[in-house]
């Protein structure tokens, strides 16, 4: 397959991340198989896929929390599969990953993990670090918890702590795994309005997820990830159009995988 | 997932030890969570190792006395007692006692944060869990289970001496004077020695089974359950090697 559509580029800015040939195995288990995409500053994209498909698999290349067995990632024209964990350095502070549990440390309170970012890679004092982590906070709306430790918060509340965390460097690109997993509707209506409020302030995203409304919703960019490949990236508004005229094969796909869609 | 063979996990923990020495040296010194893991580790473990060293000198001095009382071995009962536990059951069971408790332990921290996420987390964040979980575990090991075997050692003898003065009619004068006439500098960094090594095993053990565990509560169970295990067979079967290399070298 094409790794791009070119009439779908929105820009003509060079892409954040290429993603040529992607293959991650698992023993005899091949989950990713030469997988292709890139990424344009300021882009959404959401991937599609049934559980187990692959799709934290593919994000967790994009930050180098795991690496290929094969096929490059290019961020920012850099190959970062074959860096190590000190040479990503300057990759994960422009790249924050939100993960599916949350990931909030337990050992710390709310104030304390979003203030961790900031204490490990700026020289803001305490005073600039209260403020930002306040600042945080409120952009996911939940001021005034900065003492609470995560075990006294909804799964929700959570969710958005993490969030605020991941936005505390200001990053350039966010990866959303799975971001509305395991929450009621309203919750993850609220989630899906900030990851939306995200992007459109300028920040790149890939979200992971099988929350069809929440794709809807975020994504300006499409794709499904099925039996290892990743097929159909596409603008979302073009798949809108098709979808008029009936529903394009990976709708169906989809549609058709009860398991992992929560409604279309 | 296959278990990784003893080759393999010989590997991982000299790959770990170097990479937590290298983290050690590499400012900035989070000297506080070095602090918080001392009293974690140390603070919280006195009762433990008090209770395991004070009854193991007491229970020393009367079988020394049972055992062969036709010799007079009761008069030796301080040197017998400082010797063995100064040497040997000291270090030995402290580092089975403590380091069963704080071994499985960090395992359990450290596993829990591994199948939640929270390691990646620390990596997505361009934090080194090595420097932010092992480095202040393998410091706070390193320092308090010596502290603690020198405070056994000293609370067994006293142990020792109780028996000797309520039990075998022994004065505390003859007590404390045949253990400072038999005890030598040697013997405590014997001693001290040893319970150094111990802290290392058990800490790598702890830290490496911990970032390793996988699937979830049943993974960090089992990873905690193969702590217990390695690190009292890494004390024992270590315990008989530095016995040799503490006598050739001291």
């Amino acid at each position: 397959m094409s790794p791009m559509n070119h009439m779908d580029t929105p820009n003509t800015a060079a892409p954040i991340y290429q993603v040529r040939g992607l293959t991650r195995s698992y023993g005899s288990l091949t989950v990713l198989d030469g997988i292709d995409f890139d990424l344009y500053p300021g882009q959404c994209l959401v991937i599609l896929g049934r559980s187990g498909s692959g799709k934290s698999v593919t994000l967790r290349q994009l930050n180098g929390l795991e690496k290929p067995n094969a096929g490059s990632v290019l961020f920012d024209g850099h190959e970062i599969t074959t860096l190590t964990e000190s040479q990503l350095l300057p990759v994960r502070k422009r790249v924050a990953m939100l993960f599916q549990s949350g990931a909030l440390f337990d050992s710390m309170n709310v104030y304390e993990n979003i203030a961790f970012p900031l204490r490990e890679h700026t020289d803001l004092n305490e005073a600039e670090i209260t403020a930002t982590v306040a600042e945080k906070l409120a952009n996911v709306r939940l001021s005034g918890i900065e003492k609470h430790v995560p075990s006294s918060l909804s799964g929700g509340m959570r969710k958005r702590v993490a969030l605020a965390r991941s936005l505390a460097l200001d990053p350039e690109v966010v990866l959303f795994d799975e971001p509305t997993t395991g929450l009621d509707p309203v919750t993850s209506a609220t989630i899906a309005s900030l990851i939306l409020a995200t992007r459109n302030s300028g920040v790149t995203s890939v979200v992971v997820t099988h929350d069809l409304p929440l794709a809807r919703k975020v994504g300006n960019r499409l794709a499904f990830l099925d039996a290892g490949r990743l097929s159909n990236v596409a603008a979302f508004s073009r798949r809108r159009r098709r979808g008029r005229r009936g529903a394009s094969p990976w709708v169906k796909i989809v549609a058709n995988e009860s398991e992992s869609v929560r409604c279309c | 997932m296959r278990s990784p063979g003893l080759l393999e996990t010989t590997g991982d923990l000299a790959a770990l030890t170097v990479k937590a020495f290298a983290a050690l040296f590499k400012p900035p010194y989070e000297v506080d969570q070095w602090v918080r893991q001392m009293e974690h580790i140390g603070v919280r473990s006195l009762g433990v190792a008090s209770i395991t060293t004070i009854f193991t000198g007491m229970v020393m001095a009367l079988q020394t006395a049972y055992s062969l009382p036709e010799l007079g071995v009761k008069y030796y009962i301080g040197a017998v007692v400082s010797k063995s536990l100064v040497r040997e059951l000291g270090p030995v069971l402290t580092a089975l006692i403590v380091g069963g408790r704080i071994g499985a332990g960090m395992t359990a921290e450290i596993g829990t944060m591994k199948v939640t996420e929270q390691v990646d987390a620390l990596r997505s964040m361009g934090a080194d869990p090595v420097k932010k979980l092992v480095v202040p575990k393998l410091i706070a090991t390193l320092v308090m289970l010596p502290a603690l075997t020198i405070l056994g050692d000293l609370l067994g003898v006293l142990g020792g001496l109780v028996v000797a003065v309520t039990q075998l009619d022994l004065s505390s004068g003859f007590y404390i004077n045949d253990v400072l006439s038999s005890l030598t500098l040697n013997d405590v960094f014997s001693g001290v020695g040893k319970a150094f090594f111990f802290a290392y095993f058990i800490a790598l053990v702890g830290c490496y089974n911990g970032l390793n565990a996988r699937g979830g509560a049943d993974g960090v169970g089992r990873a905690t359950t193969r702590t217990v295990v390695m690190a009292a067979i890494m004390v024992l079967v270590s315990d008989f090697f530095l016995t040799k290399l503490f006598h050739i070298a001291l």
